[in-house]
């Protein structure tokens, strides 16, 4: 376990909030996620598991301590080279699917693959049906995304993320919104995509059978670490 | 290859026709009312400088009055004081000096497009018992009328017959009304200085003004002349035209210098015409403005909720790698095609007024409603509406641009 390669860290992590009073959310978090491991953060509500993600996610940038992604540094880039970051090596899946609405499933997939422009137009399409085809989604293609089914949204919300070949995943809650099958259906999916194609993925969970089942869980209380969980 | 702004642009527009149609219905109304407007400032600004210039020139050049004054300079001073009690006007001749001299030297000046000697005299003109005092402008036929166009104020009679009739008289429509004088009927002519002359009426003119029609007549510069007693070297007035008058007040000045006269400009000769005019533009600028506001607030306001529906749209983009600027774009974008599309209808709608405006007969020496399409001022205000479209997009989108996704995703 020890030797895989280190895909992100932190270093002394900390996070204030202000409002109402002036609270501290996280202290002095470092960790460490591998490449292809599938990781989850659990921790009672107001534990700190979701600011902590969203500080991994580069889109917090109000904190104290280091963020590493692939062992280079990024916290204090700024926001544009964040969002070339963030559109390049990390995918995002939520509660909620946050597709948009407007548009085709395979647009909704293809959108940060057209903004990250590494690929052309017929190179991101074919990627999208090869990832709807992986996910059985195939069929939902050109319909609207705001007429699908929830569990098909959310494993369109997952395709999106993957669009890029990302090199982490994160998930907030992504079962959150889901029926046991559909859960389950999103849990293989996950581990397919970090054992498979070594992708790491990190979720934020209060689903417990969820988090006992993935690699490895991180465990918080009171914006501490109590559990690395190896 | 059209890029992914563009394309989420173009989604969010067609999703929202209706709006959009309505945003943009504003932009046409304000950018047609703003170029109708504009239109017909210029069509009534052309339309009344003309009707004064039909009786004004650009510049004249006169000889002003002289109060008189002690003989000598020297006399005047703190110890031996020389006073004129009660002056007056001198009386000295309102001749310019060599005019034939001075009227070659001014239409040398590569600014002066015509220039034409005066004599401007003041007279009553007798039928029998009824008399009327009036001023006779004393010309030279062919030079005035390329001036001022008097043809074209002719009611009755030929302008040019003045010019095989030396002793021919054309007279304003109030005077032979009052007088009850035909065509061809004599008139006798009284100067101020008691010169009495018997003049061939050969026509009447109408102006635009009824004191002008009752007061002015033309003839001849040498009938003038001998009404005055005097020889044909006496000019008293010499009207000069420019090639813009706009720029006659600084002309004018030139012209003083050059010839050593007084000098006026049409400006200054109808100070309450071109304040009637400033106001008149002032005005029609300011409800102009308005309206094109009114028409960018449509805009504002259908972005503003647009943002506000998207917000989570928004914070999704900005996830997946979008910067704060590709937002302002796609916004911007939309406002842009609003604008476009109510710009391009707002200048047909503007030319289908114009057209009809320019049909509407009113009368008078008016004729026809004076507009007709004006492209500088159609394009400009075409320009204003993309500015004005382009703001009220920036405005709203580059708060859509500062959405924080963390405080959406958080909810």
């Amino acid at each position: 376990m020890m030797d895989r390669k280190v895909i992100l860290s932190t270093k002394g992590v900390g996070k204030y909030f202000y409002d109402p009073v002036k609270f501290k959310a996280l202290d002095n978090i470092s960790f460490e996620a591998y490449q292809g491991e599938f990781l989850s953060l659990v921790g009672k509500s107001g534990s700190g598991k979701s600011t902590l993600l969203y500080i991994l996610s580069t889109m917090d940038t109000t904190y104290e301590g280091e963020l590493f992604i692939e062992e280079k540094k990024v916290t204090g880039l700024s926001t544009d080279k964040l969002a070339a970051i963030r559109g390049e090596n990390i995918g995002f899946v939520f509660q909620f699917h946050y597709l948009l609405p407007e548009f085709s499933c395979l647009k909704n997939i293809m959108i940060p693959a057209l903004k990250l422009g590494k690929m052309s137009r017929e190179e991101i399409e074919h990627e999208a049906y090869k990832r709807m085809e992986m996910l059985d989604l195939k069929e939902q293609a050109l319909k609207p995304a705001s007429k699908l089914s929830g569990g098909q949204q959310q494993r369109i919300a997952i395709a999106r993320a993957l669009i890029n070949n990302p090199k982490i995943i994160m998930c907030d809650e992504p079962t959150g919104n889901l029926d046991t099958k559909n859960t389950q259906i999103v849990f293989d999916i996950f581990k397919q995509i970090s054992h498979d194609f070594g992708q790491t993925i990190i979720a934020v969970t209060h689903d417990l059978d969820f988090a006992k089942a993935s690699d490895r869980t991180i465990e918080l209380a009171d914006g501490k670490i109590i559990s690395h969980g190896f | 290859m059209k890029s992914v702004n563009t394309e989420i642009a173009v989604t969010h527009i067609l999703t929202r026709k209706k709006q959009t149609i309505v945003a943009s219905f504003g932009v046409t109304i304000g950018i047609a009312i703003y170029i109708c407007l504009n239109t017909l400032i210029i069509g009534t600004n052309r339309y009344s400088d003309n009707a004064i210039f039909k009786t004004t020139p650009h510049v004249r050049v006169y000889k002003e009055d002289e109060i008189s004054k002690p003989l000598s300079k020297d006399t005047i001073g703190k110890h031996n004081p020389v006073v004129i009690v009660n002056p007056k006007i001198s009386n000295i001749s309102k001749n310019l000096i060599n005019p034939i001299k001075l009227l070659t030297d001014i239409k040398r000046q590569p600014e002066v497009t015509a220039a034409a000697p005066m004599v401007i005299a003041n007279l009553f003109y007798n039928n029998g018992k009824s008399q009327m005092n009036g001023t006779a402008w004393g010309i030279n036929v062919v030079e005035a009328n390329a001036m001022f166009d008097i043809q074209s104020t002719m009611v009755d009679g030929d302008f040019k017959t003045l010019l095989s009739t030396p002793n021919g008289i054309i007279l304003g429509v109030g005077i032979a009304d009052k007088l009850n004088i035909k065509r061809n009927d004599n008139v006798s002519v009284i100067s101020s200085i008691g010169v009495i002359k018997l003049m061939k009426v050969v026509g009447f003119f109408k102006s635009s003004n009824i004191v002008t029609d009752k007061s002015k007549s033309y003839m001849n510069l040498a009938a003038a002349q001998q009404l005055l007693a005097q020889g044909p070297n006496y000019v008293t007035d010499i009207f000069v035209n420019i090639r813009n008058p706009e720029l006659a007040p600084e002309y004018a000045l030139t012209l003083g210098k050059l010839t050593g006269y007084t000098t006026e400009d049409w400006k200054a000769a109808n100070e309450l015409f071109v304040a009637g005019k400033k106001i008149r533009q002032v005005l029609f600028l300011v409800v102009s403005w308005a309206i094109l506001l009114v028409a960018a607030f449509g805009i504002y306001n259908i972005l503003n909720m647009t943002i506000s529906q998207k917000l989570n749209d928004i914070a999704i983009l900005k996830a997946t790698g979008f910067l704060g600027r590709d937002v302002v774009r796609i916004f911007v974008m939309e406002a842009m095609v609003m604008g476009i599309m109510g710009t391009i209808m707002g200048f047909l709608l503007a030319a289908l007024i114009v057209n009809l405006l320019s049909r509407i007969y009113i009368g008078a020496d008016i004729g026809y409603f004076p507009i007709q399409f004006e492209l500088p001022v159609s394009m400009t205000g075409a320009g204003v509406g993309m500015l004005v479209t382009f703001l009220a997009g920036y405005i709203p989108a580059r708060k859509a641009a500062k959405v924080d996704p963390v405080a959406i995703f958080r909810k």
